[in-house]
């Protein structure tokens, strides 16, 4: 049964369709537009004392072209496929540090929990870019890795400005996000179960991939959502703690717009990276549902 | 699952916080070094701090991050109890799944998509941009936050509480204003906070959104972070650890003291 919507929703819906639809429809627009030296840097632009007239040529003017220029200039497919597999490979490494992790913490006390929760929750109050900006302290070539190395006679490591050290951000900043999830899942499952399989003849370590690993799956399911689509867009981390080489979609939209002034181009790598996530962010947002509605 | 943690158990979880906290004790620490590097300790010392003080621009983006997050959290948290409301109360209506995915898709976008868009919108309005762009775009961002925060405390609470109230004379605005409010309070309370500390943290919706002369604190740091390392982002970023650690060992003891006086 569908009625009309309440009363409530009248202000939200606004400014939602106002700050959120509207501008999306801009960006698409935008793509489809020319790039020219002008402020703002694009053609055509809509005339309405034109009326229809204005209208029609207006519409005739978008077309493709910056979406073929983009797809035979190799640095925007490269940076596509750079960013998918940054975030991926990130994703596999978050899933492998962060479910023995959130595994250990299921198992803890009460009073234990709480404490490692709130300990997991608390970066996420403090300054993202602060976080990142510590680590090239650590990272840089005489910085306080290499120190730490070189004391116990080992060879200093390259990590600032290369993929590792995009790898090392990716994690460290989204760690959180991956445990809690996970912790959620495994926090909430019966040990009776793991009693019964071991109990029917199983293994400590069968019980575990027989048993707490399969339902544990939604919860990895959506912390690697979770992780994943922010990761694929991200700006801070590339580009703090990546080379001049290190290409990611975020970084590519935000030199087209602020050093290029290619409006245009940004607005299409923006639509292509938008794209690409919409099917994670239609995953994320059933799974999201599922827990919060009825 | 209760068994206790086995020693890997506790092996991983120890290195996960290491990991977590090390690279700030270690920001915290370089912050009251003598010396310009922050890699090589020489000797105890606040000058960084002292610097911090004389530093007009810091102070100005300082004061504009203030204004900025206390309009752009109090909107959000507002319109976020609307919207909580409405997806949870209402039953289904005409345009609901158009509402909850405009209110969950920014809290996976890319921020970068969302500042562009943004920007676009401002800039075809013909808004000159500034402090008060800045802030209709942090609403936007915070707003999801603190609907979804709201929501999950909303839909825990039990409605008939609230017709109850309604059966007793109450009209409907006043039953959620006298029964469903406070109980969800701290919710409400934790959203504004949340969209607070968002909006304080963000860099690249302010960036986009911003014109010359409305610098806000995370664009002022990451343009002195890309001038390289420096003693004084460390100081600044000791400061906002610590507002942050003074907040939430805040909450945390309002909480357990509601907690004690409720049982």
């Amino acid at each position: 049964m569908r009625t009309r919507p309440p009363l409530a929703a009248l202000a939200p819906y606004l400014w939602l369709l106002v700050f959120f639809a509207l501008p999306f429809a801009l960006v698409v627009k935008l793509s489809l537009s020319d790039t020219v030296l002008a402020m703002p840097p694009y053609a055509p632009q809509l005339d309405f004392a034109a009326g229809s007239a204005g209208l029609k040529s207006f519409f005739a003017a978008l077309d493709l072209e910056t979406y073929r220029r983009l797809a035979s200039d190799d640095l925007y497919l490269a940076s596509y496929f750079s960013s998918l597999r940054l975030a991926g490979l990130a994703t596999v490494i978050l899933a492998l540090v962060g479910y023995p992790i959130a595994y250990g913490i299921a198992r803890c006390s009460d009073g234990a929990r709480q404490v490692l929760v709130m300990a997991l929750i608390l970066p996420f109050w403090t300054s993202f870019l602060i976080r990142i900006y510590a680590w090239i302290a650590i990272l840089k070539p005489a910085g306080l890795l290499n120190q730490a190395l070189a004391s116990v006679g080992l060879p200093p490591l390259t990590i600032l400005n290369t993929e590792a050290g995009v790898l090392v951000g990716l994690v460290y900043a989204y760690l959180p996000f991956m445990v809690l999830p996970l912790y959620a899942v495994l926090e909430r499952q019966d040990e009776s179960l793991i009693e019964a399989a071991e109990d029917l003849g199983c293994t400590p370590t069968g019980a575990f991939w027989r048993v707490t690993f399969p339902l544990s799956l939604p919860g990895l399911a959506a912390g690697a959502l979770i992780c994943f689509i922010p990761m694929v867009g991200e700006f801070v981390i590339p580009d703090l703690l990546g080379g001049s080489e290190t290409l990611m979609l975020g970084r590519t939209i935000w030199n087209e717009f602020f050093a290029n002034r290619d409006w245009p181009a940004a607005s299409a790598v923006a639509v292509a990276l938008l794209v690409s996530l919409l099917v994670p962010i239609v995953l994320y947002q059933r799974q999201q549902a599922k827990v919060l509605g009825r | 699952m209760r068994r206790g943690p086995s020693a890997f158990n506790r092996l991983s979880i120890a290195l996960g916080m290491v990991f977590l906290y090390a690279p700030m004790a270690l920001l915290v620490l370089y912050s009251f070094n003598a010396g310009r590097l922050v890699t090589v300790w020489s000797g105890f010392s606040t000058r960084w701090y002292v610097a911090l003080l004389h530093d007009a621009q810091m102070l100005e983006a300082v004061w504009m991050t203030l204004r900025v997050g206390l309009i752009s959290a109090t909107l959000a948290t507002l319109l976020g109890l609307l919207a909580a409301f409405a997806l949870t109360r209402s039953g289904r209506f005409r345009g609901q799944t158009l509402l909850s995915g405009m209110v969950y898709a920014p809290l996976v976008l890319p921020e970068v998509i969302l500042g562009l868009a943004l920007l676009l919108l401002f800039v075809s309005l013909g808004l000159p941009r500034g402090f008060w762009t800045v802030t209709l775009g942090h609403t936007t961002l915070t707003l999801c936050y603190a609907t979804v925060v709201i929501q999950a405390r909303l839909s825990s609470v039990d409605p008939s509480l609230e017709e109850a109230a309604q059966d007793l004379g109450c009209t409907p605005l006043r039953a959620f204003l006298s029964v469903t409010l406070p109980i969800i309070a701290p919710a409400v309370a934790a959203a504004w906070m949340l969209a607070l500390t968002l909006s304080f943290d963000d860099l690249v919706i302010a960036s986009f959104t911003s014109g010359p002369g409305a610098t806000t604190l995370p664009m002022r740091l990451y343009s002195q972070i890309r001038l390289g390392v420096n003693p004084e982002v460390n100081a600044i970023s000791t400061l906002m650890l610590g507002v942050v650690g003074l907040g939430v060992g805040i909450a945390y003891l309002i909480q357990r003291r509601m907690r004690t006086r409720s049982s």
